[in-house]
């Protein structure tokens, strides 16, 4: 079985400071699979690695068997891994539809030209663009918000939105970088039929970032424990659960 | 007070009076044009409010639309007023009919360097824009002021009068209406994307360095286009009418009007044309209370009267569908 996403040897150093050190990880197609570890262990820093923003001091990712790490953002993107950030990162100015158009752009085949005298591909390609979206607010709830500014939608709305967004691209990696954060109990168990149902409904594979065991133990097949840049444990929640070091470095502070 | 207000809303909702007012726009200038019902004094102010609408909507695609702080746009007019009037005045006087294409030539030439002005400025991920475009402003009033065939630091004078008031209303029909149909698209809304949140923006797949340089190459042609325009109007041209202060004025109409607003350009250029007529005679003053303008505009209202909100004659039937339903 070929894996959909590895990470070789990943090392991120930011001045002095080994924000990732050595990272190794395999994600093989159809999985969720979590990252958790202490506050400042990494994980974001992983998943700008991942999709571009960061390139790694030393290492080499691969999605798809093609390297990935050391491509622009945007072609990392257009691959097929979509993701959505820890302080949401929506358009906030834009209306909600937009945001998701925006994503679903690169779909979109038409040149300037045609856009400019509004002939050829581009009527077509803009009606289609705006129906898709519809479809997707339609099934995240928030296709009765289409046309209000996103920065209008409510906390959990937003997260949502971002979430949508990041399908329009119609990604096969889906990273989700603390998708409950701000959550009470209650919308996390709700959060994770969400994710379920999307995983399920969309087919991607997902990693995801969290604090909130119960969401982690719950959702992943397969768990990453990271810790001061160090992957310090790798295996299936049950296994995690049980890893003395583990128990240590993380769950021994805060066990929910 | 709220009639007021609910009868703008409904006038802003019919759509068709926008070519209405096209038509009556188009037909009040080939008038006034060819006769005698307004002054030589009132026709010119006219085009010089078209010829700053131009400049507005071209510079609110940089600093409205892509969100960055171009101060150059002065450095773009005086490309295209130097190329046109070049054509017209030394190459080929008495063609009247080269004029369109000479605006063309003014345009291109801005274009072309606006593009590789772009290709500089945007390739690294900090934002230089502003001390870059200040550079690109004085090295070109330098140059101007050095190539002798150009006039030094004289200028080029006897530039026909070929700016009418029709052209130059038209010129600024046709640029609305590009900058418009451009906003409005894959590409346009990259470029807006970028403004909010060019992170978010990479992570959607936005290819912003080419959304970038394709907002800054277009801003260019169409303020060299306007310098096109106002060199043919003004007859007479030198490196100093294209200084920090030209630049500071369209600056000042765009944070007025409205930052990514079409309506809010054209409103930025009106007013400002006339209250830059009021404020001729004070002379040297209008060099304080411009400035001025500028930054209290950034401190209190740094959107602008419109900013962000469009009027809806301006955007494209699908586009309205879905804006209706927000009230
Ligand atoms: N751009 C950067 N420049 C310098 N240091 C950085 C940068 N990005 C992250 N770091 C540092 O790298 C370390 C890991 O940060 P990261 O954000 O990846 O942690 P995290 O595991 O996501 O933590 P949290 O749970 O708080 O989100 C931190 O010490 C952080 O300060
Ligand atoms: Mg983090």
């Amino acid at each position: 079985m070929s894996a959909l996403l590895e990470i070789e040897d990943v090392t991120m150093r930011f001045g002095g400071l080994c924000a990732i050190s050595n990272c190794r990880m395999t994600v093989p197609a159809g999985i969720t699979h979590g990252i958790i570890g202490p506050n400042g262990a990494g994980k974001t820093t992983l998943f700008n690695l991942i999709t571009g923003i960061y390139r790694p001091t030393e290492g080499i990712i691969r999605y798809k068997g093609r390297k990935i790490s050391g491509q622009r953002p945007s072609r990392i993107a257009l691959e097929g891994i979509g993701r959505t950030f820890q302080n949401i990162r929506i358009f906030k100015s834009l209306t909600v539809l937009e945001n998701v158009r925006i994503a679903y752009d690169s779909q979109l085949r038409y040149g300037p030209m045609e856009s400019l005298m509004r002939v050829g591909r581009y009527g077509r390609a803009e009606d289609e663009s705006i129906a898709r979206s519809m479809e997707l607010l339609e099934h995240f709830g928030l296709s009765g918000f289409a046309s209000i500014p996103a920065s209008g939608l409510s906390y959990g709305s937003q997260r949502r939105l971002e979430i949508a967004r990041a399908l329009a691209l119609k990604p096969a990696l889906l990273l989700l970088d603390e998708p409950a954060a701000g959550m009470n109990t209650g919308e996390t168990s709700a959060l994770t039929e969400f994710l379920r149902d999307i995983r399920d409904h969309f087919q991607v594979t997902m990693i995801l970032i969290e604090h909130h065991m119960h969401l982690v133990m719950n959702l992943c097949d397969k768990i990453t424990v990271l810790d001061f840049g160090r992957v310090i444990a790798d295996g299936t929640p049950a296994e995690i659960r049980a890893n003395p070091r583990v128990i240590e470095a993380y769950l021994g502070e805060s066990t929910e | 007070m709220e009639n007021i207000r609910r009868f703008c809303v409904r006038l802003a909702d019919r759509r068709w009076i926008l070519p209405v007012l096209l038509v009556l726009g188009m037909t009040f200038c080939v008038v006034a044009e060819s006769t005698s019902l307004l002054n030589s004094y009132t026709r010119f102010v006219l085009t010089a409010m078209l010829v700053n609408v131009i400049l507005c909507v071209s510079l609110n695609l940089v600093n409205g639309y892509l969100g960055e702080f171009s101060v150059g746009h002065a450095g773009f007019m005086a490309l295209g007023a130097y190329a046109s009037a070049m054509l017209t005045t030394c190459l080929f006087p008495q063609t009247p009919a080269l004029f369109i294409p000479a605006i063309l030539v003014g345009g291109l030439m801005a274009a072309v360097v606006g593009f590789f002005l772009a290709l500089l400025s945007f390739k690294t991920r900090g934002d230089y824009l502003a001390i870059i475009t200040l550079a690109f402003l004085m090295i070109v009033k330098s140059a101007l002021e050095n190539i002798s065939w150009v006039g030094g630091p004289r200028g080029l004078a006897g530039i026909p009068t070929l700016t009418t008031l029709p052209i130059a209303f038209a010129t600024a029909i046709i640029t609305l209406w590009v900058i418009r149909n451009l906003i409005y698209s894959k590409f346009g809304r990259a470029v807006v994307a970028i403004r909010e949140d060019e992170i978010a923006a990479n992570a959607m797949g936005v290819r912003t360095r080419e959304a970038k340089i394709l907002a800054f190459t277009v801003s260019s042609f169409f303020g060299g286009v306007a310098g096109a325009l106002l060199a043919h109007q003004i007859t007479f041209i030198n490196p100093g009418s294209f200084d920090i202060v030209k630049s500071t004025e369209i600056l000042v109409m765009v944070y007025l009007g409205g930052i990514g607003s079409l309506a809010g350009s054209i409103l930025g250029a009106v007013i400002f044309t006339f209250l830059s007529e009021a404020l001729r005679e004070y002379g040297t003053w209008r060099m304080v209370i411009l400035p001025l303008i500028l930054v209290l505009l950034m401190i209190f209202r740094p959107r602008g009267i419109m900013g962000l909100r469009e009027l809806p004659w301006f955007l494209p039937r699908r586009e309205l569908f879905n804006r209706r339903k927000k009230s």
